[in-house]
C-alpha cells in the first residue's frame, strides 16, 4: 500500500467514525428538542447522554480538519478556499449551539433555549456538513485559471445536494434512534426505549430508499463515481445484507427476560452496514478528493511529515486510550449516571 | 477593502475573541489545580469553596473557548488556503499533537464536571490536573505553529515554490519555538492570577461579613502570589524572547525600538512614536546603550536597524506603540503585585488594616490589564512579521484566499462574538448572584 492509500485510508477512518459520532450527537440534540419534557424521559435520556459528550464529538470534527490538512495538505488549499461559505455557516452554528449547551448547564433559564438551538441546529448542521461528499463528485467548482470557486448558485438548485441532505438526515436520525434506544435500555427506561424503537422502525427503510434515489440522481458531472460505485457492488450488497440483518433484530425477543428487540446488537450491526458502505464508496472515490481537479496523489503532505504523523496518532490514541476508557465507564455505562432521578 | 486585509481584519478578530477564553482557559484551570492542593493539605474548605467556583466560571468560559477555538482552528484553512498548504507539509505535527490535548482536557472537564460526586476525592485532583494539563498543552503547541511562522525551520523551498528535505521535528523546535511558547504559557498563567485578584479585589471593596472577607483575602493572597511569580518569570522569558528576535528576526526588533540606524550602544527608546516622515521615534525617553544591552548583553552590540533591510519588508511603525505597551503593562503589573503583597504583609497580616481603595480599585483594573498586555503581545507578534506569513517564506498576500466573499461573513462573526460576549457576561453575573459564597459556606458548613 503506498503511502497516499494508507493516509485516505487514516482519513476515511476518522470520517467514518465522526459521521457516526456525529450523527448520534447532533441526532441527540433533535430528538431532545422534539421530546423536552415527554412524559417517556426520552428527551431527558438524549440530554443526558449529550451533555458530557458533545464536547469531544466536537473535538473529533477538529480532529478532522488538522488530519486532512496534515496528511492532504493541497486538499485542504482547495477545499479551504471554495468551502468558505458553507463551513463558515457550520461554524457559526456550531458556535452557538456549543455555547449554549453548557450555559445551560450552569443557568437553568437557558434550557428551552438550548433545546430549540440545538434541535434546529442538529439538522443543519448535519445537512452542511454532508454537501462536502456532492461536492467532491465534481460540477460545482469553477476554476479560473489560478482561482477556484463554488457555484453556489448551481449546488442550491441541484436535486442531488437534496438527495444527499435526505440521505444524511434519515441516516443520522435512524442511527441516533437505535443508540439512544440502547442507551434508554440500559438506563432502564423501558418507555423511552419503545419509542426510539418505533422512530427506528419507520427510518430505517427510508435511509435506504433516500440512498438509492441518491445513487439514481446522480448529475452527469458524476458518471465517473456511478461507474466506480459498481465495480464496488460487492460492498453494496454486503451492506444491504447487514441492513437487513440488523433491522430484523428488532424484533427478536430479549434475552432470558420478556420483551422485545436487542437494541445494542441493532446498533452494532447498523454501523457494521455503513461501514461496508463506506468501503465500497470510498474506494469509488479513489484516487480523487476533488474531482476533476484534486488527486491524493497531488494533494499529499511531505513523506517525512506523513511518518512522524503516524507515528504521533498511535502514541497519542495509546496514551488517551485509559482517558477514554473511563469516560465510557462513568457516562455510559454507570447506573448511577444512567438511572438517575 | 482588498481581500487581503479584510482577511487579516476577519482572521485578526477571530484571534483576539478567542484569546481571551483561551488565556483564562489555560490561566484558571492552575488556579483551581493550586486551590484544590491548598485544601487537601490544609483541610481549609474555603480552598474547595474556591476552587469550585473557578471551576463554575471556568466551565462557562470554556463554552466559549472551545467554538471560538474551533473557529479559529478551521479559518486558518477558510482564510489562508496557501499558508495553510505550506503548514501541512512542514508543521502539521504540533497541530495534530494538540488534538489529543485539547481530547485530554474535554475528557477530563467532563469528567470533573459531571462526574465529580462520584469520583473519590483524589481523583478530582487528577481530573483537573489532567484538564490544566491539556489546557498548557494546547497553548504551547498552538504557539508552536505561531513561532515556527516567526522563525521557519525544518524544509527548504524551490524558487517555484516546490518544499523538500522536510523535518517535521526541527520545524516544531525552531528557533523562538522554546522561549516564546513558554512566554506564552506564563503570561496566560498571569493572567489567570490577575483575573481571580480582580475578582477578590472587587468583593473586598464592599462591606461584608467577616466570614466573606476572611474568604476573599485567601483568595486574593493566594492569587497575588501566583501573579508576582508569573510576571516575574514572563518579564525573564519575555527579555529572552527580545534577543531571539535580536538573533533572528532583526527588522522587528528594529521597528519595535524605532531604530533606523545600525549601531554599537544603541539606545532603547521608550514611548512616543515612530514618525514616518523624519523616520525617527518622537516623543519617547532615549535610555542611552540600553538596547544594546538588552539585546545580547553587552553595550558594544551592533543592533540593526530598518535601514539596513528593504523598504517593502519593513513592518509598519505602529509595532514599537505594541511594543511598549506590552512590555508597559507587564512592569506595571509586576510592580502592582509586589506592592500589594508588601501591603499585605506589613498591614493586613500583622496588623489587621484592611487593603485601602486604591490599592483595591488598581487591583480590580489588573486582570483586564493584563490581558489587554496579552492583546498587545499578539499583535504586535504578527503584524511585526508584516508583509510575511512565513517570514521570508511567504508574504500574506500569497497566503491569503482569493475568494471575494469575506464582507457579509465577517460581519456575520462579528455579530456572533458580541453576542457570546454579552452572553458570557450575563450568564457569570447570573450564575454567581444566585449561587452567592455564603450559600456555598452554609452547604459546606450544613
Amino acid at each position: 500500500m503506498s503511502e497516499e492509500v494508507l493516509a485516505i485510508l487514516m482519513m476515511w477512518t476518522f470520517i467514518f467514525i465522526y459521521s457516526i459520532f456525529g450523527s448520534i450527537d447532533f441526532g441527540a440534540g433533535f430528538w431532545a428538542m422534539i421530546y423536552n419534557n415527554h412524559r417517556t424521559m426520552a428527551g431527558r435520556i438524549a440530554n443526558r447522554f449529550l451533555s458530557p459528550t458533545w464536547e469531544i464529538t466536537n473535538t473529533f470534527l477538529v480532529l478532522l480538519v488538522v488530519a486532512f490538512v496534515g496528511f492532504f495538505p493541497k486538499g485542504a488549499y482547495t477545499l479551504g478556499t471554495v468551502m468558505l461559505v458553507p463551513v463558515s455557516l457550520i461554524l457559526f452554528l456550531l458556535a452557538i449551539r456549543s455555547a449554549f449547551m453548557v450555559f445551560s448547564y450552569s443557568v437553568q433559564g437557558y434550557r428551552r433555549t438550548m433545546f430549540i438551538i440545538s434541535g434546529i441546529s442538529g439538522l443543519l448542521i448535519p445537512s452542511l456538513l454532508i454537501a462536502v461528499l456532492p461536492i467532491s463528485q465534481g460540477g460545482f467548482i469553477s476554476v479560473d485559471g489560478d482561482t477556484q470557486s463554488l457555484l453556489l448558485g448551481k449546488l442550491f438548485t441541484s436535486p442531488t445536494l437534496y438527495l444527499y441532505v435526505l440521505f444524511g438526515l434519515t441516516s443520522e436520525l435512524y442511527l441516533s434512534s437505535l443508540f439512544l434506544a440502547d442507551y434508554a435500555r440500559v438506563s432502564n427506561r423501558e418507555e423511552a426505549y419503545r419509542l426510539y424503537r418505533s422512530n427506528a422502525i419507520l427510518l430505517g427503510p427510508l435511509t435506504l430508499l433516500s440512498a438509492l434515489f441518491t445513487l439514481l440522481f446522480m448529475p452527469p458531472e458524476s458518471r465517473w463515481l456511478i461507474d466506480n460505485l459498481m465495480d464496488q457492488k460487492i460492498w453494496f450488497i454486503l451492506s444491504l445484507l447487514a441492513f437487513l440483518v440488523a433491522y430484523a433484530s428488532i424484533w427478536w425477543p430479549k434475552q432470558n427476560r420478556p420483551g422485545i428487540g436487542r437494541p445494542r446488537f441493532t446498533l452494532l450491526a447498523t454501523v457494521f452496514q455503513y461501514g461496508l458502505a463506506s468501503i465500497g464508496y470510498g474506494l469509488a472515490h479513489l484516487p480523487y478528493i476533488v474531482f476533476p481537479e484534486l488527486t491524493i496523489y497531488e494533494a499529499f503532505t511531505a513523506k517525512e511529515t506523513f511518518y512522524s504523523l503516524m507515528i504521533m496518532y498511535i502514541v497519542g490514541l495509546a496514551i488517551l486510550a485509559p482517558g477514554f476508557y473511563i469516560f465510557w465507564r462513568l457516562f455510559l455505562k454507570d447506573k448511577r449516571y444512567l438511572q438517575q432521578d | 477593502m482588498d481581500t487581503v486585509v479584510l482577511a487579516r481584519a476577519f482572521f485578526g478578530t477571530s484571534l483576539g475573541f478567542h484569546i481571551i477564553f483561551a488565556t483564562l482557559g489555560v490561566g484558571i484551570p492552575l488556579m483551581i489545580v493550586i486551590a484544590e492542593i491548598i485544601h487537601q493539605v490544609k483541610g481549609d474548605n474555603d480552598y474547595a469553596i474556591m476552587a469550585k467556583r473557578w471551576t463554575k466560571a471556568f466551565a462557562v468560559l470554556l463554552g466559549v473557548a472551545i467554538p471560538s477555538g474551533t473557529i479559529v482552528g478551521v479559518q486558518l484553512s477558510l482564510l489562508w488556503p496557501g499558508f495553510m498548504e505550506i503548514v501541512g507539509k512542514v508543521i502539521s505535527l504540533p497541530f495534530q499533537i494538540e488534538i489529543f490535548a485539547f481530547f485530554l482536557e474535554a475528557l477530563f472537564m467532563s469528567i470533573y464536571v459531571y462526574a465529580a460526586d462520584r469520583l473519590p476525592r483524589y481523583f478530582r485532583l487528577i481530573s483537573v490536573f489532567f484538564v490544566a494539563l491539556g489546557a498548557v498543552a494546547s497553548a504551547i503547541l498552538i504557539s508552536a505553529v505561531n513561532t515556527w511562522m516567526n522563525t521557519p525551520a525544518g524544509f527548504k523551498i524551490k524558487p517555484d515554490g516546490t518544499i523538500y528535505d522536510v523535518n517535521p521535528w526541527d520545524a516544531f523546535f525552531n528557533p523562538s519555538f522554546l522561549s516564546s511558547s513558554f512566554h506564552v504559557a506564563i503570561t496566560a498563567y498571569m493572567t489567570g492570577a490577575f483575573a481571580v485578584a480582580s475578582v477578590a479585589a472587587f468583593k473586598l471593596l464592599k462591606k461584608r461579613s467577616d466570614r466573606e472577607r476572611a474568604y476573599h483575602l485567601k483568595g486574593l493572597f493566594m492569587s497575588l502570589t501566583v501573579a508576582l511569580v508569573m510576571s516575574f518569570v514572563s518579564a525573564v522569558s519575555g527579555h529572552h524572547s527580545a534577543q531571539i528576535l535580536h538573533q533572528h528576526s532583526p527588522e522587528k526588533l528594529a521597528a519595535a525600538e524605532g531604530l533606523f540606524e545600525t549601531q554599537r550602544y544603541a539606545p532603547l527608546a521608550i514611548g512616543g512614536y515612530t514618525d514616518p516622515k523624519t523616520e525617527e521615534v518622537k516623543y519617547g525617553i532615549e535610555i542611552p546603550w540600553a538596547l544594546s544591552w538588552l539585546a545580547a548583553g553587552r553595550f558594544d552590540t551592533e543592533v540593526k536597524g530598518l535601514y539596513e533591510f528593504p523598504r517593502e519588508t519593513w513592518p509598519p511603525f505602529y509595532v514599537h506603540t505594541l511594543f511598549n505597551l506590552m512590555v508597559g503593562i507587564g512592569t506595571l503589573l509586576l510592580g502592582l503585585a509586589a506592592v500589594a503583597l508588601t501591603y499585605w504583609w506589613f498591614f493586613v497580616k500583622k496588623r489587621g488594616k484592611p487593603f485601602p481603595k486604591w490599592l483595591l480599585w488598581s487591583l480590580v483594573l489588573s486582570g483586564p490589564l493584563s490581558m489587554l498586555g496579552i492583546e498587545f503581545g499578539w499583535v504586535f507578534s504578527c503584524s511585526g512579521r508584516q508583509p510575511w506569513t512565513i517570514y521570508r517564506v511567504q508574504t500574506t498576500a500569497e497566503a491569503a484566499t482569493k475568494n471575494e466573499d469575506l464582507g457579509v461573513l465577517f460581519l456575520l462573526f462579528l455579530f456572533l462574538y458580541a453576542l457570546l460576549s454579552v452572553l458570557t457576561v450575563l450568564i457569570l453575573t447570573a450564575y454567581f448572584k444566585r449561587n452567592p459564597v455564603s450559600k456555598d459556606m452554609e452547604k459546606i458548613q450544613g
